[in-house]
């Protein structure tokens, strides 16, 4: 895996934000902004969904991003595709290797079908998600414009986690590849809402059971 | 042939077309590759309530599979079972690639109208799953990810991916058993990634039959700890039905 670097200040980045476990964080991110996702404290599995800032019906879509560039994984190089064909980000720096397009959000009722029915309580993405797309309007007043809502938790990217698929079809959340202050850096090439769950998840461990903060850094056009 | 064996109906989905409908509890659907290298792109919502609809990540994470085949269970986001997979003679369909639109069908195969060729006219996936979609009042935000029956797409180490051309034969068949009311819509235009220059698609003949609930022992319910909680999940909705 080719990891590749930025040479991006995070003291002069418009945007320097923590997201802490188990919290939505959503913003606009203009076209040709770029906007880098730094693990904090390592293999913490950020899902993150992109939306066109200016039409609802446009949306990341994991199959046109897997099928359009016949890749599984995600890293340097790789464009994120829209469910209308277009690329909506362009990953340019990578410091982890590989991130993962199938393995989507955890939710109440897929972890009371994954671990067990009594997991149904427990804080989930799918739950952040939903509420942070209700309240979108505190973190992001271009956001909340487009009303978007649990008809709209397509399919997410998992950043830092990594979810190999063999040659014969088995698929596996395996340990992670991510280490505390590994980043992923992607171009906007379209204006998009950027949704974000910072997982909760405590069944797994693919996070060492322990859910940490990531940082989330904006630049301006350079 | 029994009664309980006699299709309760039949429908060959012409090449390249598309066909939505529902399909009940206690119904299983055949699907027929009538002359073989179909696809079928299919996506399933619940008619009672149309935000719940098949969920890629969590079908493949709760069985550790990226291929569908035999003995699986193809969820809901809401953790249920809309069917489950009783016997497949193809071994392998994609549920990681989705489908063609309008664009990419256009570069592969050129433009095409229906003032030209009436009804052979090229349909694309997508376009195709909006039709269907749009008379149940769902739209572009509904298309999510679907599963391409007959169509065989495997990765390597690197998660390159490669496209097995007619993957599935004339005759082979992959029957759908109904673990609750569901709405299906399908496509049969070619598969995303089927390198074939030309336009060919392959017709999918729908036979509907009646099946038992699955028993205690089933091989779906058994086939892992997940299917057992998922077919708990389901019946609790279905209890009363």
């Amino acid at each position: 895996m080719a990891l590749t670097t930025s040479k991006l200040d995070p003291a002069s980045a418009a945007i320097d934000e923590t997201c802490l476990a188990g919290e939505p964080w959503i913003r606009t991110i203009r076209c040709g902004q770029v906007f880098r996702i730094l693990d904090l404290e390592g293999n913490q599995a950020v899902d993150t969904l992109f939306y066109s800032a200016h039409d609802v019906e446009e949306h990341y879509s994991a199959t046109d991003t897997i099928m359009r560039q016949a890749a599984l994984y995600l890293t340097t190089g790789s464009v994120l595709y829209s469910s209308e064909g277009r690329p909506m980000l362009t990953i340019v720096a990578d410091t982890c290797g590989r991130h993962d397009t199938l393995g989507g959000a955890c939710a109440a009722e897929s972890n009371s079908v994954r671990y067990a029915l009594d997991k149904l309580h427990m804080h989930c993405c799918r739950d952040n998600f939903v509420l942070g797309l209700i309240e979108c309007g505190r973190q992001d007043a271009q956001a909340a414009k487009l009303g978007l809502g649990k008809r709209d938790l397509v399919p997410n990217i998992n950043f830092f986690m990594n979810v190999p698929v063999t040659p014969e079809g088995e698929l596996n959340f395996v340990d992670g590849i991510s280490a505390a202050g590994k980043y992923v850096e992607m171009r906007a090439e379209m204006d998009v809402v950027c949704v974000i769950s910072n997982c909760p998840q405590l069944n797994n461990p693919c996070n060492a059971y322990n859910p940490t903060p990531v940082r989330l850094l904006v630049w301006n056009p350079q | 042939m029994s009664a309980a064996a006699l299709p309760l109906w039949e429908y060959s989905v012409p090449a390249g077309t598309h066909w939505s409908g529902l399909l009940r509890r206690g119904v299983a659907l055949r699907l027929t590759d009538l002359n073989g290298g179909a696809n079928c792109a299919v996506i399933f919502f619940n008619p009672e309530q149309k935000l719940e609809r098949y969920n890629m990540p969590d079908t493949l994470k709760a069985q550790h599979t990226g291929l569908i085949t035999r003995g699986h269970c193809l969820y809901s986001d809401m953790g249920r079972i809309f069917c489950s997979v009783v016997a497949d003679t193809v071994g392998w369909h994609d549920p990681l690639c989705g489908v063609s639109d309008a664009g990419l069908a256009r570069r592969k195969y050129g433009e095409s109208h229906y003032q030209q060729q009436r009804n052979d006219m090229i349909r694309n996936g997508r376009d195709s799953l909006l039709v269907e979609l749009g008379k149940y009042g769902l739209g572009k935000r509904d298309l999510g990810p679907t599963i391409n029956f007959f169509s065989k797409v495997t990765a390597d180490a690197q998660g390159r991916l490669s496209f097995h051309p007619r993957h599935s034969k004339a005759g082979d068949s992959v029957d759908l058993r109904f673990e609750m009311n569901t709405l299906v819509a399908l496509s049969t235009a070619p598969h995303p990634l089927d390198p074939d220059p030309q336009y060919r698609p392959g017709a999918v003949r729908l036979t509907a039959l009646r099946a038992a609930p699955a028993a205690a022992d089933d091989y779906c319910r058994n086939l892992c700890p997940e299917n057992q909680r998922g077919f708990a999940n389901t019946e609790r909705y279905t209890a009363l039905a």
